[in-house]
């Protein structure tokens, strides 16, 4: 693990260097503000019953599907088209310390980015009148949440990319995936032929996977265990078909 | 650094296969310390694919390959301790500064921030790139780009350098100053490149391996390949005199002495004769003695070279021919070579 830092840092270095990362964070903040904006908009007009950071976190999936793909479709992809990771692979580092630095700078600049909207509530907090419904609780909550799914979410994204030396197939890869993951457990859970008493079992997997009520139950101040060891397990899966996935590539040319 | 054996390199009977496609076929040979060594071979003959397996980069469906006593497939990390590779085209991160480059690459390869710092100053003063320091690799010339990633490889002081192609798209000039660094190595490092530019090999290598089709089909300096591809040496002699006789005159003078060729004698009667000799001696004095004794006025005596590019194209053409009734592996079984 003595290189792994070394590639962190050399990752970071090239995330804060392209202005890529920069036009990132502008589209994703004003999305963002866009979508705090539209929520204020409404809780002016009528009195709601949940605080507005449950709603804010409840569009998670937005930018989540259109970030995370251009954060990491370049990660592993780019180095094998331009020939990088062959030069990368022939010094004493193995692939799990690439992988895994690759892999941490993108969920850490994931992370700045969800971060940065933290200013959205600041100022929220400095000039409303009524500070009834801004409780922090769900604040906590639902950036937790974010910090934990997120594992789960770069972690697909780096997957994608270890599969493909193109980086819009691996950006659209982890599209695809993303969805399935976020939506697919609640289409899947909705269809009538699982409402039969024998596929109960299955229908209650699916309703656990869906990803949409974990942002409740977090957002709530519920930490289930079992979200945590869907994320956790799932990012670290992710990373191990990663490995192997750029492993498997050497072998067959 | 641990102490480094004399034989850097050993290799033997390596396979590697793509598919249906044989890529590397029981290749054998050894590098000892401080030894230049020249892979030479057409394209897709196997040369980059040896060497991506010595590297650890890709590993072989058979055979073994050894870098300081190390083995390749058991003990990567350690063999990649000792190995500086220059892959084809050198690729190379576009958007990093030239020091910034070597820096990230020393750290990777282990070496102590306090040494990196006065190495890199070093190999950029040997490889002329100090004016390039702080440019951007991206806006790099072909040049000095090509010295960027032959002053990554030599930057941690590997026992073996490996380089695929290290002069392809430079200037004669370039060329030239990439060769000189490169012979500056021989002593010190084991250095294998890989071209099929021939001089280039020529002027750099102790020695050569010739590969087709995944085989060595010749190895040796370049003078013992030209004796055993060829067998023979040639004199080019320009004379007057009696033509139809200097062929018995020649039999006198070595029995294995014939005309090759004989030219058309010009206005003011010399012509031109090419005469081979299987005799390894050197048979210039004798004939400017024997030969005018005989009557025969002698203009010019020359003793022909074939080139490396004559070798070259003997070695390949040969085992294309010896290539077509593909024999088994590892059974020893070969018809040898036939000569060219």
């Amino acid at each position: 693990m003595r290189h792994y830092f070394t590639i962190l840092s050399h990752e970071i270095r090239a995330l804060l260097y392209s202005p890529s990362t920069y036009i990132a964070a502008v589209f994703f903040l004003g999305v963002m503000g866009f979508i705090f904006a539209s929520i204020l908009d409404t809780y002016s007009k009528t009195p709601q019953e949940t605080p507005p950071a449950v709603v804010f976190f409840q569009f998670f999936w937005f930018p989540v599907l259109f970030m995370v793909p251009l954060l990491t479709m370049k990660t592993i992809a780019d180095e094998r088209r331009q020939g990088t990771l062959e030069t990368l692979l022939t010094t004493p580092v193995n692939t799990a310390e690439v992988v895994l630095g690759k892999f941490t700078a993108a969920y850490l600049f994931y992370l700045l980015l969800w971060g940065s909207t933290l200013g959205f509530h600041y100022i929220l907090q400095l000039h409303a009148r009524d500070l009834r419904g801004l409780d922090p609780g769900p604040l906590v909550g639902g950036y937790l949440f974010i910090a934990i799914s997120g594992l789960l979410f770069i972690g697909i994204g780096v997957f994608a990319s270890s599969m493909t030396r193109s980086q819009p197939v691996a950006g659209i890869f982890t599209f695809v995936l993303l969805i399935l993951a976020i939506l697919g457990p609640r289409y899947l859970g909705d269809l009538s032929a699982l409402s039969g008493s024998t596929l109960g079992p299955l229908k209650g997997m699916l309703e656990a996977l869906q990803i949409s009520t974990h942002v409740d139950d977090f957002t709530h101040g519920v930490v289930d265990t079992r979200q945590l060891f869907y994320y956790l397990t799932g990012s670290t899966l992710a990373l191990i078909f990663s490995i192997l996935g750029v492993e498997a590539k050497l072998l067959n040319g | 650094m641990a102490e480094i054996p004399d034989i850097t390199i050993e290799v033997s009977h390596l396979v590697k296969t793509y598919g249906a496609l044989t890529a590397v076929n029981d290749l054998s040979f050894t590098v000892k310390r401080g030894e230049i060594v020249g892979l030479l071979g057409p394209n897709g003959a196997g040369k980059s694919t040896t060497m991506r397996i010595l590297t650890g980069y890709l590993p072989a469906n058979s055979g073994s390959v050894r870098i300081c006593g190390h083995p390749v497939a058991s003990e990567p990390e350690a063999t990649k301790r000792h190995i500086g590779y220059m892959p084809e085209n050198n690729p190379l991160p576009d958007d990093m500064r030239v020091s910034e480059y070597l820096w990230f690459r020393g750290r990777l390869k282990e070496m102590p921030r306090a040494k990196l710092r006065a190495r890199i100053d070093e190999v950029l003063e040997l490889c002329d790139l100090k004016r390039n320091r702080h440019r951007i690799l991206g806006r790099l010339s072909k040049g000095n780009k090509q010295r960027v990633g032959i002053a990554e490889a030599i930057l941690a002081e590997p026992a073996v350098i490996i380089m695929d192609e290290p002069t392809i798209g430079l200037d004669p000039h370039q060329i030239i100053i990439v060769r000189d660094l490169i012979a500056s190595l021989r002593g010190r490092m084991s250095v294998i490149i890989s071209s099929h530019i021939l001089p280039e090999i020529e002027a750099t290598c102790d020695r050569v391996l010739i590969i087709n089709g995944g085989r060595i089909v010749a190895q040796g300096s370049p003078a013992d390949l030209r004796h055993e591809i060829f067998g023979s040496t040639s004199y080019r002699v320009e004379f007057a005199g009696e033509r139809d006789t200097l062929a018995d005159r020649l039999k006198d003078i070595e029995p294995t002495l014939r005309v090759a060729s004989l030219g058309d004698c010009g206005p003011d009667g010399f012509c031109v004769a090419t005469l081979v000799t299987e005799s390894t001696a050197d048979l210039g004095e004798k004939l400017l003695t024997a030969l005018p004794a005989h009557g025969y006025r002698i203009r010019s005596l020359g003793r022909t070279q074939p080139s490396l590019e004559d070798v070259f194209l003997a070695a390949t053409r040969r085992s294309w021919d010896a290539r077509l009734p593909d024999q088994p592996v590892n059974g020893d079984n070969r018809p040898p070579l036939p000569k060219f």
